[in-house]
């Protein structure tokens, strides 16, 4: 369902990939069993190509890395989180469409 | 981007939006369907179906709905992706607005649905996501050997209960009558299932603790007895009913002091070639098979209306 340009974020690379970032990145909290998840996957590929080179956008399946999501407190899917500079400056609870999270997405480039 | 006028759009894709599909596709009327954002209504959130008429196992939810969307497209409905966020009813054909296109049709289905329904404490909304959801198919898995409360006392949350005591160490039923609205089978199975209990005649009044950022316990308050104590858990699921999704309506159609759109004569809205079916004119019966059969009598309605207007 990804296509290339969302990256695929696990508990091992999470600090590197993510928190030390040189760009704002958007983390999808996913699973295969969450319906409302699967829902946001065409958006989250849109915006990956929309943001490129502007913000890294990927996903992190949560039945894989049950790590960092307790990390971050999460504990509800969909949850997507806007990292800038390691620190969360967005969160997004739940199914939203395309255009909310981009506007979460331009406040911060 | 205007299209051409369509003879007929469907807002929704649940069973009342889907079944509508079917028929109107039969009836060459060449349908598009605007699926929306929850794209296949309710049962999307539900695993076993035990009570849709046809299948003696029951059937997983999102395959109902498969089933349906396949057998709707097999004769020639259109579905797409989108969310409506506009509609002008004032002059046929009417407008239909998603956040890239505009559509026209001489006739318009809504089948919008319904959404949840939240309790309206701050703190509910603060920790949605950190311990308070409204989807335990979605998050149950977070809560595995954890304590539990669900708020709701019908159909909805019991189900969500006996689903969560697969995860939950115990599962708390809040509910703030001492009967339950939900139906004898679901009452049976929850009342014997070991891991859950009930608080009656009592209702969430506040989520612990905003501050730690993470559910820790909810506060009870007893209306017959006008007690309160804080009952200690890591999660809230709040079941406790759905409000029709009818804001894109509000002053264009005629809607009862709930929200839900009023019809008559089978699926007729206020305005002529207008027709709803599903959830979001019913408050009444608001079933899988009940909205699958309201969006036949909408599809049958917008025949009849076409043909009365001609082509």
């Amino acid at each position: 369902m990804a296509t290339d340009m969302v990256k695929t974020f696990s508990d091992g690379d999470f600090e590197q990939a993510v928190l030390k970032a040189p760009t704002p990145v958007l983390v999808d909290f996913w699973a295969e069993w969450c319906g409302p998840c699967l829902r946001m996957a065409p958006a989250i590929d849109a915006l990956a190509g929309d943001y490129e080179g502007r913000v890294v956008i990927g996903k992190l399946n949560v039945d894989e890395n049950p790590n960092t999501p307790g990390s971050y407190g999460i504990r509800g899917i969909p949850t997507l989180l806007l990292f800038k500079g390691g620190q969360v400056v967005e969160q997004i609870v739940g199914l939203v469409d395309k255009a909310t999270v981009a506007r979460a997405l331009d406040k911060h480039i | 981007m205007t299209d051409t006028a369509r003879d007929v759009i469907i807002i929704g894709s649940g069973p009342a939006g889907l079944t509508a599909a079917l028929y109107a596709a039969r009836a060459n009327l060449k349908p598009l369907v605007i699926e929306g954002l929850e794209a296949g209504g309710q049962l999307m959130l539900t695993t076993m179906v035990e009570n849709f008429p046809g299948f003696r196992d029951g059937i997983m939810g999102p395959a109902l709905m498969g089933e349906m969307r396949a057998q709707a497209e097999r004769f020639g409905a259109e579905t797409i992706q989108g969310d409506v966020t506009a509609v002008d009813l004032s002059v046929p054909p009417f407008a239909v607005k998603t956040a890239d296109q505009e559509f026209r049709c001489r006739a318009l289905i809504i089948s919008t649905g319904a959404s949840a329904k939240l309790l309206g404490l701050p703190s509910e909304r603060a920790l949605m996501g950190h311990g308070v959801s409204t989807c335990a198919t979605c998050d149950g898995y977070f809560f595995r050997d954890r304590p539990i409360a669900v708020a709701g006392g019908g159909d909805s949350a019991l189900e969500e209960a006996i689903f969560l005591t697969k995860f939950a160490s115990h599962v708390t039923v809040v509910h703030r009558r001492d009967a339950l609205r939900a139906s004898k089978i679901m009452q049976d199975k929850a009342l014997a299932n070991p891991k859950i209990s009930f608080e009656w005649d009592t209702e969430v009044t506040d989520v612990k603790d905003a501050g730690k950022g993470e559910v820790t316990a909810v506060v009870l308050w007893n209306k017959k007895t006008g007690a309160t104590k804080d009952l200690a858990v890591d999660g809230l699921f709040v079941a406790i009913g759905h409000t029709p999704n009818t804001k894109l309506f509000a002053g264009q159609l005629e809607m009862d002091a709930n929200g839900y759109l009023v019809t008559r004569n089978g699926s007729k809205t206020s305005r002529p070639g207008v027709f709803a079916c599903g959830d979001v004119q019913d408050h009444v019966y608001r079933q899988a098979v009940t909205a699958a059969g309201s969006g036949c009598m909408a599809a049958i309605d917008t025949e009849r209306y076409l043909e009365s207007i001609g082509d």
